[in-house]
């Protein structure tokens, strides 16, 4: 969404004709703070990340060593936790798939007036605390779902409505969902082609940075996890014991931090070039 | 639709000279379908949003005013607004105070970082920045509490990195495990937030309202306070807003950097959860998730209100 909005803020700032003399004094002022402004956020941000990966690639003794990873998957209970991670990813990701993607294509297509309700109820996981949300479910839910770890799936999915209903919304809203539909419908396809063949291809930027940002809020939700008593990655990296090995609890928190950004990348990535080969068919 | 047509079929070979009957009960059938059809479209992501959201939030409330076993009561919020010598209040107070301080300092300075991302003609910082954003402000407390404990710690890289230089950091009272380092380490996440939500909203202030500034003999400072301000307020404000509410009900960072030691509301609530509970006082922890609920229901209502002012200019 942002790097759309930030194309089109261009193209029109480029467009503005530096016609009077006090535009490009201007402008080399905004160039001179814009630079400070910068770096400074540059620091604040990369200084701890810098920081981690120093304090992660330690050794007991201070020096270089890649121990605090490699120790990493041997630790006591970090299989587990990873395996428990994934399944409850897994669920999760396939059930917010499952549950969103119709839905916003069907208010899209067939029910625009509804979006203003989706997208005030999708904002309400925002308002509503994790805290308070968990609290209420073990207070009412009953002991079968309780005792299974899928209720975190449950909730995460409620969890993860803001950023990929606005993930899917956007997608959709960038596409003719309408005509596309209509073509494909006047073309002879049914509603599961239609869906399959063409909307689904084309929204496909949108639901694979809704996936990945799950697949984060998975690794890094702690409040749920830990009171609902399931050791998952994060529960699990607050709850090692920091007397035997304390740089391993930071190596596992880089490798979340950097891993879930680099996959991010790769989708945009993925996803601009994408773009890009596709305008060169169509130019050719 | 093959529904209809059965019962088509079916009442043709009983009743044959009454065709226009059964053709106006197959169309007032299908009728039916159709304008049921959005119903049945949307109705499973009603239900799950209710079962998720809305069962927890009434079961909140209905707890927070209801004896341990069984029977209306006001002993839970009295005792939550005046027990313990004030030690919920207390986490009200400082909860409301992290969450003022924590939504004005990254709301001012995200709008700063925003836009200098937005003018710089970088697209490569501009996609780095997005992602990254969408990451930090998504990402669990967790992982901040052990990168910053790297940081900031007694043995931490800036730590040492200040000592050089002379300053301690303990002298200046900051302490990375009490209500300062807290404040710094939700910066983390609350200035990517901030620079999230209010991007699209520098997107809409339109170069042609800047050159009619200028070409009117406007200064920089004078098209700021007259039109680039007064046009974004209310996206900062609703920014502002929304960062409150973030902070006001983070638990994990909190609990974490601090061991549960810091009076804040979101982590008595957990304490009660874990346990940590004289008996008979169990519904203590729903009174106070309920006080949280309400406070963050004023803050949304106002981003609304905000909303809406901000909608006007921005579109």
């Amino acid at each position: 969404m942002a790097p759309l909005v930030g194309e089109v803020a261009e193209a029109e700032n480029e467009s503005v004709p530096p016609f009077s003399t006090g535009s490009s004094k201007r402008r080399r002022r905004v160039r001179w703070w814009r630079g400070v402004v910068l770096v400074l956020a540059g620091a604040f941000f990369l200084i701890p990340i810098y920081a981690g990966i120093k304090f992660s690639l330690q050794n007991s003794a201070s020096h270089f060593s890649f121990q605090a990873y490699e120790k990493l998957t041997s630790a006591p209970g970090f299989t587990a936790a990873l395996t428990l991670s994934l399944k409850i990813a897994l669920v999760t990701m396939v059930v917010s798939t499952l549950l969103m993607v119709p839905t916003a294509i069907y208010v899209h297509i067939r029910l625009p007036r509804l979006r203003r309700l989706l997208e005030v109820v999708t904002v309400l996981p925002i308002v509503i605390p994790p805290i308070v949300l968990i609290v209420g479910v073990l207070g009412v839910f009953p002991l079968w779902a309780k005792s299974s770890p899928y209720l975190l799936s449950f909730m995460y999915v409620i969890l993860a409505m803001p950023f990929v209903y606005r993930s899917l919304d956007a997608g959709i809203g960038a596409i003719d969902l309408k005509t596309l539909t209509e073509a494909s419908r006047s073309l002879g396809g049914n509603w599961s082609k239609t869906m399959w063949r063409v909307v689904l291809p084309n929204i496909r930027p949108a639901l694979l940075s809704a996936t990945v940002l799950t697949l984060a809020l998975v690794f890094g939700e702690y409040t749920m996890a830990q009171l609902d008593l399931w050791q998952t990655i994060p529960v699990w990296i607050a709850q090692f014991q920091v007397s035997t090995d304390g740089p391993i609890q930071v190596a596992a928190s880089m490798l979340g931090l950097v891993g879930t950004w680099v996959l991010l990348l790769f989708v945009v990535s993925i996803d601009r070039s994408q773009s890009r080969r596709n305008r060169k068919k169509l130019r050719a | 639709m093959s529904n209809n047509e059965v019962t088509g079929s079916d009442l043709g070979t009983l009743v044959l000279e009454s065709d226009p009957v059964t053709h106006h009960r197959s169309s007032g059938l299908r009728q039916l379908l159709r304008r049921s059809a959005p119903v049945f479209a949307i109705a499973p992501f009603l239900i799950y949003s209710f079962l998720g959201l809305g069962i927890p939030a009434i079961a909140v409330t209905y707890y927070a005013f209801q004896k341990e076993h069984g029977g209306w009561t006001f002993s839970n919020i009295h005792f939550m607004l005046t027990g313990e010598q004030h030690v919920f209040l207390t986490g009200f107070e400082n909860s409301i105070k992290l969450g003022l301080l924590s939504a004005v300092i990254p709301g001012i300075l995200g709008v700063f970082i925003a836009y200098a991302i937005q003018t710089s003609n970088s697209n490569v910082l501009r996609r780095l920045t997005s992602t990254a954003a969408g990451v930090l402000a998504n990402f669990g407390g967790i992982n901040l509490t052990f990168m910053f404990i790297a940081t900031l710690g007694s043995g931490g890289v800036l730590t040492l990195w200040l000592a050089d230089i002379g300053i301690k950091l303990s002298n200046i009272g900051f302490n990375l495990y009490t209500f300062s380092g807290v404040l710094v380490v939700y910066m983390y996440f609350q200035l990517p937030l901030m620079v999230l939500v209010v991007t699209p909203a520098l997107g809409g202030l339109r170069a042609s309202w800047r050159e009619a500034a200028e070409n009117m003999g406007a200064s920089s400072f004078q098209y700021w306070l007259r039109v680039g301000i007064p046009v974004l307020l209310p996206s900062i404000l609703g920014g502002m807003l929304l960062l409150f509410g973030s902070a006001f009900a983070a638990y994990a960072t909190a609990e974490t950097l601090t061991l549960g030691l810091i009076s804040l509301s979101p982590i008595q609530i957990g304490n009660y959860l874990n346990g940590n509970v004289i008996a008979g006082q169990t519904h203590v922890g729903y009174a106070i998730a309920f006080g949280m609920l309400v406070i963050l229901s004023i803050t949304m209502i106002l981003y609304s209100l905000v909303r809406r002012r901000a909608s006007k200019w921005l579109r």
